[in-house]
This record gives structure tokens, sequence and C-alpha cells, in this order.
């Protein structure tokens, strides 16, 4: 680091030695963090691992005990919170959707950052959170409200707040969780849109590692509030990572769809071997 | 609607701006109706004439030096109160969260009873002492209830648990109290306009003038954490700085209105609560809260002084028996959808 507290390294979003705590209890320790740019970043890692603590402290949302997140070179926390939140958007985990408030209004909101209060709905708003509507294929629920919709669409409805922010840069704290198969696929589809056709860095914490490997361009591996391994996932994920970092044993195959890294449990040891020997007997009658 | 092209915007949604206009054609019609009853009954068209200047010399006295400051108390404490709720049940994310609950205006009532019981002073002693007690309240209620993130629940639970020990307080010192002193102190607990006089309006008038657009500035805010936090904080809203601005305002809208009128029960709670299911609109409703707030305390205030004619009723007596069945109303159905 410079003296004037400017960082050398040209990566938009960074962290350096992070020590983070709620309270008194210390979450993860000495983390150095690159995003790089224009990367689809994923951080996964098992429960309680500080994965969603260090997002919040990327998205200063939590101040970290030691060490410095910096957003183009600057401290994070030196800049304004609005001149972040244009650079920076985060799509936590947790949100309230204010009773009775449709779609257009919620998403509308996304477009704080950009408005004073005598610009408070300029046509650049309007444009972007009716763009950010129809990339999030909720331009049709517009005027509903969002405590009626179901759980998939009201994700792609807060996922739509945070486009209309318009940041470069997309913070996403486990997107996915409350969905179905089906729902987490759409929306990891659509993050995976975004990064390539409209050059948007993501990062985003994730708790399935077969969606993460599948997903990012860039892996993350957490564990005990430490960065285990980072790098593309072919080059990272190994069977050792995995019994390493998750505590399970398993294989890892290639996925047949993307060519990515697949990661299949290894069956678990019988307690009761007797009763596998039923299905077993079945087989063999059929054959 | 925009204005200079693109660089001027507002945001006006016609339903709110219908809203406004209604209430504030309510408050000033009611006010000037105010304005004509009393002892000696004066015409709409005289009270009119003496608004613009042109009346005789016995109405220029009735109306501008007897009635007119009790009407603008009743507007400006009205207005105070209906803000100061909009910002209180925003902040806490619950309808229940307003400054009468959650024990502000026990705590103010406090401060005034040491004053007028205790240590004997004067109206302004009153004022400064029930301002006292409201914000001392305040600070006792936000360290309690405060804990990173969640305030809601806990500002409302606290806030009554507060309100009830110095509830217990305010009966001790009315018990220990003379018989005039009693009376003083209960005529001043149950809200009143009565006998307010130009020198009270004054001062209430010069601070709402420098707190009410603060606190509207703060709307925009106020709206943004409404929905958490951390989407506060991801649009750029500085959560803290913000929160604690909005709860000075919402404490000095309330201490200003008690301090004026006395503790008038339900306004703060009742103004945000109508206006939502009139406006349909969600966030603080700053603006039409306030608007309701002093049509609401001015036809209660007519309504004191009219139905038991002469007996002037205090106008906390009207207020408080209005506002408790639309509580109770409000806690069955609250109750009933699972949130309180």
């Amino acid at each position: 680091m410079s003296e004037d507290g400017a960082d050398p390294q040209p990566y938009r979003l960074r962290a350096d030695n992070l020590t983070l705590a709620y309270d008194n209890r210390t979450v993860a320790t000495s983390l150095g963090v690159i995003i790089p740019d224009g990367s689809f970043t994923v951080v996964v890692g098992p429960n309680a691992c500080g994965k969603s603590t260090l997002l919040r402290a990327l998205a200063r949302m939590l101040r970290p005990r030691t060490g410095a997140v910096y957003l183009d070179g600057a401290l994070i926390t030196s800049l304004p919170s609005k001149e972040v939140a244009r650079r920076l958007g985060m799509l936590p985990q947790t949100s309230i959707a204010p009773d009775g408030i449709t779609v257009a209004d919620l998403v509308a909101r996304g477009r704080y950052p950009h408005q004073r209060l005598l610009r408070q709905w300029s046509r650049e708003d309007e444009r972007a959170a009716t763009e950010a509507m129809t990339s999030t294929g909720v331009d049709d629920l517009a005027d509903r409200f969002v405590d009626e919709l179901s759980g998939g669409q009201r994700q792609r409805v807060w996922l739509a707040m945070a486009l209309a922010q318009q940041t470069p840069i997309l913070l996403l704290d486990e997107p996915t969780t409350f969905l179905d198969i089906a729902h987490q696929v759409e929306v990891l589809d659509l993050c995976a849109d975004l990064h390539e056709e409209r050059r948007r860095t993501l990062v985003a914490v994730l708790h399935d590692l077969n969606h993460a490997c599948r997903y990012a361009t860039h892996l993350i591996v957490m564990g005990g509030g430490r960065i285990v391994a980072q790098g593309r996932s072919e080059e990272i994920v190994t069977a050792e990572l995995v019994e390493d970092v998750f505590g399970l044993r398993c294989r890892i195959i290639t996925d047949p769809e993307v060519g990515t890294p697949l990661v299949v449990p290894a069956a678990r040891a019988r307690r009761h071997p007797e009763a596998a020997r039923v299905p077993a007997a079945k087989a063999q009658v059929t054959a | 609607m925009r204005v200079a092209g693109d660089r001027i915007s507002v945001r006006v949604l016609p339903r709110s701006a219908v809203v406004c206009v209604l209430l504030l054609a309510a408050a000033v019609v009611v006010g000037v109706f105010a304005l004509t009853t009393g002892d000696y009954p004066i015409s709409v068209y005289d009270v009119v004439r003496t608004l613009l200047g042109r009346g005789s010399e016995a109405n220029e006295f009735i109306v501008t030096e007897l009635r007119l400051p009790r009407a603008i108390a009743a507007l400006g404490v009205g207005a105070a109160l209906g803000m100061a709720g909009a910002v209180f049940q925003s902040i806490s994310r619950n309808p229940l969260g307003s400054p009468d609950i959650v024990g502000l205006t026990v705590g103010s009532a406090t401060g005034a009873l040491l004053q007028i019981i205790v240590l004997g002073g004067g109206p302004v002693a009153v004022a400064v002492g029930s301002v006292v007690g409201g914000i001392l309240t305040a600070v006792a209620v936000y360290l309690l209830a405060f804990r990173t993130g969640a305030l809601g629940y806990r500002l409302v639970l606290v806030g009554i648990g507060v309100g009830a020990v110095l509830e217990s307080v305010n009966s001790y010192l009315l018990v220990r109290s003379s018989l005039t002193e009693a009376t003083a102190a209960q005529f001043w607990l149950t809200g009143s306009l009565n006998g307010r006089g130009w020198e009270d309006v004054r001062p209430l008038v010069g601070a709402l003038v420098a707190l009410l657009p603060v606190t509207f500035a703060l709307g925009r805010d106020l709206r943004m954490l409404e929905m958490g936090d951390d989407a506060a904080r991801a649009v750029g809203v500085p959560v803290e700085r913000r929160r604690f601005a909005a709860l000075l305002c919402g404490i000095a809208l309330t201490a200003l209105a008690t301090a004026t009128a006395g503790p008038i029960a339900f306004v703060a709670l009742v103004a945000p609560q109508l206006v939502r299911r009139l406006t349909l609109v969600t966030g603080p409703n700053l603006v039409p809260s306030a608007l309701m707030g002093a049509t609401l305390l001015i036809v209660s205030d007519f309504a004191a002084q009219r139905l038991l004619a002469p007996t002037q009723l205090p106008v906390g007596v009207m207020t408080a028996g209005v506002g408790g069945v639309y509580l109770a109303w409000l806690l069955t159905r609250e109750w009933r959808s699972g949130r309180a």
C-alpha cells in the first residue's frame, strides 16, 4: 500500500487481511480476496464458514476488525455511501418488502443512489427500472403486490431492484436459498447472462458446490473462517479439497453438460448391511 | 413530474396529492368554523372578514386574540404529532411504535408533574419539564431497546415497559400532592388547548417551521430503511446516521406538541394509519400524516368545545375516547394476522 492509502493494484474490488467479527465472536481471520474484473466470482464453503460475512464486508455492511476493503483503489469506508452504491450493488439475504408495495415500486427503489431531493425520477431512472424488470422477466408483474408473489418471483423482483441500481459490480448473498431446483438454475442462468452480456462483475455466495463449479469463472473456497483455495474450479476442486473443507468423502467427475467438476458424494457405509440385500435380491430376479 | 428538461423531477403520486389537498381543505374549513364558536358566536362571513383585517374591533379581539391562537395551536400540535407518529412507526416498522405507545408522552408527563407538584414551576417551567422528560425517556428507551439491527418489536415492548414504570411514578406524584396541585396536574395530564394564546403559539410555529422540512427531507431515507438495514445500506443510505437524525426529529416533534398541549393521546398513533389506508402508499407518508394529524386535532378540539357546550371538554378526552376504540380494533386485527 502506498502512503496516501491508495491501492496500487488494478482490481476494482479487493480486500486485504480482513478479520471479521460480530460483537466479540470472530468469524473469519486474515482474508485476502481479489475479485477479478469482469468475473463471475462465487464464494462457497460449509455453513458458518464466514462466506456471507465476507460478502457483507465487501459491501461495507460490516466494518472489519482489521484490514480493509478497497473499491477502485480507495478505502471503501472513505467513500460516500451513495457513491459506493453507484458502483457496487448488493442483494442482501434478508430484505423486507414493505406491506402492500407493488413490484414496480420496489424495483424503482433501486434507483435511490442516482436520485436527489430535487431529482426523484428522471427518464434515466424510468429506463433503468424498466430494463431491470425486463431482463429479470418480471415486467408483466409490475403492478402486482410483492407479498402475493411466489418465492421464485419474489427473488427475481429483488434481483431486479439490485439491477436497477446499474452498478458495474454486483454482490449476491445466497440468491438461490428457498428456491426449488428449477428456480435456482433460472436465477443462476440469469446471473450468467448478466455477466456475459452486460460485462458486470458478479460476486455470489452459493451453498451448492456443484452450482458454484458450473457458474463461477473464479471460485473462492472458504473453510473455518479462512480462504482455502481460489481460482478456476477445474484447477482447484479436488476430492481432497472437498473432504478437507466440507468433511465429505466424494468423487469428482466431469459435468457432462459443461465440463466443469461435479461433486458426487461417496455412498454411505450402511449401518445395517442386511437391509441392502433386499433390493439386491430383487435385482437378481429381474436379471 | 419533471421540470427543466430532465434536471429537476419530483415524484407526486396522484392519490396522495388528492388526499393531501382534501385534508388541508378539511383542516382549514373546520378551523374557520372553530373560530365562529364560543360564548359569543360570530358568523363565518364575519370571521373571514376579520381574518382579512376588515372586521369590527370586538370581532378582531375575539377572533385574532382569543380564538385564532387556539386554532393554530391545534393545527400545529396535530401536525407535529402526525408526523412524529409516522416517523416512529416507520423506524420501528410497527403501527404500534408511535410515541404515545412507547412511553414518550408518559415521560413528558413525568417531567411536567415534577415541575407542577415537586418544584412548583410556572407554565414555562412545566413546558420545559415535559420536553426534558420526553427526551430523557426517549434516550432510556433507545438505549434499552437498541441492539444492532432489529429495533421494531423491542422498541415497542421496551417502550411499553418504560411507560408503565413512569406511569406508576406519575401516580405516586399525584397521590402525594395537595388537592390544588393534583387538580392542576390532572388538567395538564388530559391534554388541552384551552386558553392557548400567542405566547404559546409563536414558539410552536417557529419550531415547526424548522423541524417539518428537515423531517420531510429524511422521508426518502426512511422509506429505504423500511426494507431492512442491509437493503438500505446497499442502495447507499448511511443507515445509522439517518435513523438517528429521524429519531431526533420525531422526539423533538413529540416533545414540542406535548409542551404546548399536554399529552394528547392517539393522534400520533392513528394519523399515519388512517393515511396509509387512504393513500394506499407504503412508506412513511410524512406530509399526509402531518395534515391528517392537524385535521384530527382541530376536529377533536372543535367537537370538544361544541359537544357539551357551554362546558368545554379538554381535547385530550376526545382523542382518547375516539383513539381508544381505534387502538382496540388495531390490536385485534394485528393479533389475528399474527403480527402482534
